[in-house]
């Protein structure tokens, strides 16, 4: 049996291939301004038994595909679990969302979170700040990294803390103090997330920001727990939205 | 008899209303009910009343104000289940709740309070400036509350533009509350009694307590027949019942959801719901929801779970209590009446245990999975209190969501993926 998980979301749209519950393929695509023709494009690669979406765009794809549907917390539960049986909680930071998700043994949910309305300290907001700093993402990461000192940022708010980096900017502020501020201000409010649904480890860290360096030093060094990183953490939404297909 | 829908517009301009601003407005709640109401299924025949009563909420029902105002009624305007309605119908006035459910004109809102107001009250204020609540201009008075710090001092501002009575409301249920608190029902009485030029005695308080009772009486039986499963009314039906409730004639609404009640324990009794049997059922709990705020329900029932009662203003806090119908001297009434008023159980009380208790009685006697507990962003009181809820519905074994918003509709899809993953937790 062949099954596709798409995850569409605000920034890309993710893509697995289930054949007899095994991976065989993956892929991701810019959502841009048109997310269908992105996952139109997945679909035209073959025929698919099963199809279930997740992601900002789940509604709009059942609408227009018939497909089923899970919610990005299930989601993500389902493919880390799967990925590391045993994972006791889930952190995805994702284009526009934060999730954090408490697992029972064996994957169900326990408990979550997720930002409310804005983009506060995601992936959104990184990209945001990296071009205040004339940065591309993996060189603010890599900046961040190679800063001695931090330099506090007090503002989550995308477009109040794209005023301080530029005011910071303008003091003479060396640009890798900055970058690490940043960073540092994103994984303290990620990590209190994570303790007030109580999440212990192993803790699965997945989305695209997962990919940034500087945040996954920060995350490890700031957890009580193991961290574990999937090799595609981008895709992780899109395998556990296959998975729910065969759970029925 | 003509089919000509009937023009209102020389009512609207006659109470001073902003004709095109208003129109656009009863274009958007049009909307906003269609797509929230009409799509539904399964609806109770029952319903097509408070169908009737939405398509003329600022039709019909304000000539019917209009009239009683010509032949010398007066009207009483109220955004709060503390203010007794009670005394104003035992001097032959009507009551009738405000519009404070919509977000509209917050940028001239924001020009006299802070932009960190709660949506209830900027919505209230939002509909005087721009002059598009009829209820309001037809209001000769309208009795505030000091239920919370942002009302006080916005009754202040409103008490530029209209005429304004606020009664204080205790903080505390301690004997000294309840003396002052019988005081300021006194102090009302005098009050509406001045505006009506009417006088209240015994037999007209004693029959106005029991037309009110009468009312919540039918609503109480509406929400009983919520505990079934499948429920037999959806949660944005039984929502709006409530919200028509605070405007609506009280003996021909109490008559109307006497007969939805009726429809609702014959469909019970034949095992008919609104969805299929096993539906996730949620009890919400937390500020008011004034009409036309659907935005949870929508987002709710639209996720495939069923509401099944509402621990809040607009709901069970209304009709959950009655005045005592035993007394026979006004002393003895208006004793009563306090009673049964300062038992409601809203957070501007210190301690307030009691909603606790009756958030857990009620999710355990609707058969709840689940409780969501809903906050307008900026309401200092249940905000506050929402950590108790959690943790108290949480030992008595039911999940809880917590949901902070207001009355925009940008947050609704992060909202609906919580509220979907909620359910499937459950």
């Amino acid at each position: 049996m062949r099954v596709l998980g798409l995850d569409i979301g605000s920034r890309s749209v993710n893509a697995v291939w289930l054949e007899d519950g095994r991976i065989t393929d993956h892929a991701v695509a810019d959502s841009g301004f048109d997310p269908a023709a992105a996952y139109e494009s997945f679909l035209a690669r073959g025929d698919h038994d099963l199809v279930v979406a997740t992601g900002y765009g789940r509604h709009a794809a059942r609408e227009s595909l018939g497909c089923g549907v899970v919610t990005e917390i299930k989601a993500y539960a389902l493919g880390a679990s799967a990925l590391h049986p045993g994972a006791a909680s889930v952190l995805d930071i994702g284009g526009q969302d934060t999730k954090v998700i408490a697992l029972k043994p064996g994957g169900g949910v326990s408990d979550f979170q997720m930002n409310d309305k804005c983009a506060a300290g995601t992936g959104k907001f990184l990209e945001v700040m990296a071009r205040a700093l004339g940065f591309d993402l993996a060189q603010m990461a890599e900046a961040a990294m190679a800063a001695e000192t931090s330099v506090a940022i007090s503002s989550m708010c995308t477009v109040f803390a794209e005023s301080e980096v530029t005011g910071l900017v303008h003091k003479g502020i060396d640009r890798g103090r900055i970058a690490r501020g940043l960073h540092d201000s994103i994984a303290a409010r990620t990590l209190g997330s994570l303790k007030r649904i109580g999440a212990s480890g192993p803790l699965v860290f997945a989305g695209g920001v997962a990919k940034n360096r500087a945040m996954a030093d920060l995350v490890r060094a700031g957890f009580d727990g193991q961290v574990v990183i999937p090799r595609e953490a981008q895709t992780v939404g899109a395998y556990g939205a296959a998975l729910s297909a065969l759970e029925a | 008899m003509s089919d000509q829908p009937v023009d209102y517009h020389p009512m609207w301009d006659e109470l001073g209303l902003d004709l095109p601003t208003h129109d656009a407005l009863l274009g958007a709640v049009g909307q906003l009910f269609g797509d929230a109401y009409l799509t539904q299924e399964n609806r109770p025949q029952g319903m097509d009343y408070l169908n009737f009563v939405m398509s003329e909420v600022h039709g019909l029902r304000i000539k019917e104000l209009d009239d009683y105002r010509k032949a010398g009624g007066k009207i009483f305007g109220t955004f709060c289940l503390y203010v007794p309605e009670e005394i104003i119908r035992a001097a032959a006035g009507w009551c009738v709740g405000l519009c404070a459910g919509a977000e509209f004109a917050y940028d001239q809102v924001e020009q006299i309070m802070p932009r960190n107001t709660c949506a209830l009250i900027k919505s209230f204020m939002g509909f005087k400036l721009a002059k598009v609540c009829p209820y309001i201009e037809s209001a000769d008075l309208v009795i505030g509350e000091t239920t919370c710090d942002g009302k006080k001092k916005a009754y202040e501002l409103l008490g530029d533009l209209h005429n304004v009575y606020v009664m204080e409301l205790p903080q505390m249920k301690r004997d000294v509350d309840m003396q002052m608190w019988r005081d300021e029902i006194r102090g009302l009485i005098a009050k509406v009694e001045e505006v009506t030029g009417n006088t209240i005695t015994a037999e007209s308080l004693k029959a106005a307590i029991k037309e009110v009772n009468d009312k919540r009486r039918a609503l109480q039986r509406i929400a009983a027949t919520r505990a079934a499963d499948p429920a037999p009314i959806s949660g944005k039906d039984a929502l709006l019942a409530t919200q028509v409730a605070f405007y609506d004639d009280v003996p021909r609404f109490t008559q109307m959801m006497n007969v939805l009640a009726d429809e609702l324990e014959a469909r019970v009794a034949a095992g008919e719901g609104v969805t299929a049997k096993g539906a996730k059922r949620i009890l919400v709990t937390g500020t008011p929801m004034a009409l036309p705020n659907w935005k949870l329900h929508d987002i709710i029932e639209k996720a495939g779970a069923v509401v099944v009662g509402e621990e809040m203003c607009t709901g069970s806090r209304y009709y959950q209590d009655l005045v005592s119908e035993d007394a026979a001297t006004l002393d003895e009434m208006i004793d009563d009446i306090a009673e049964k008023y300062l038992d409601i159980n809203c957070a501007c009380f210190t301690p307030n245990k009691g909603r606790l208790e009756d958030v857990v009685r009620m999710a355990k006697d609707l058969g709840a999975d689940g409780v969501i507990d809903y906050s307008l962003q900026f309401c200092g009181l249940y905000e506050m209190e929402s950590n108790a809820v959690e943790t108290t519905v949480r030992d008595a074994g039911f999940p809880v969501l917590k949901i902070t918003t207001d009355y925009s509709m940008e947050d609704v899809g992060q909202l609906s993926t919580r509220v979907e993953a909620f359910l499937e937790m459950l």
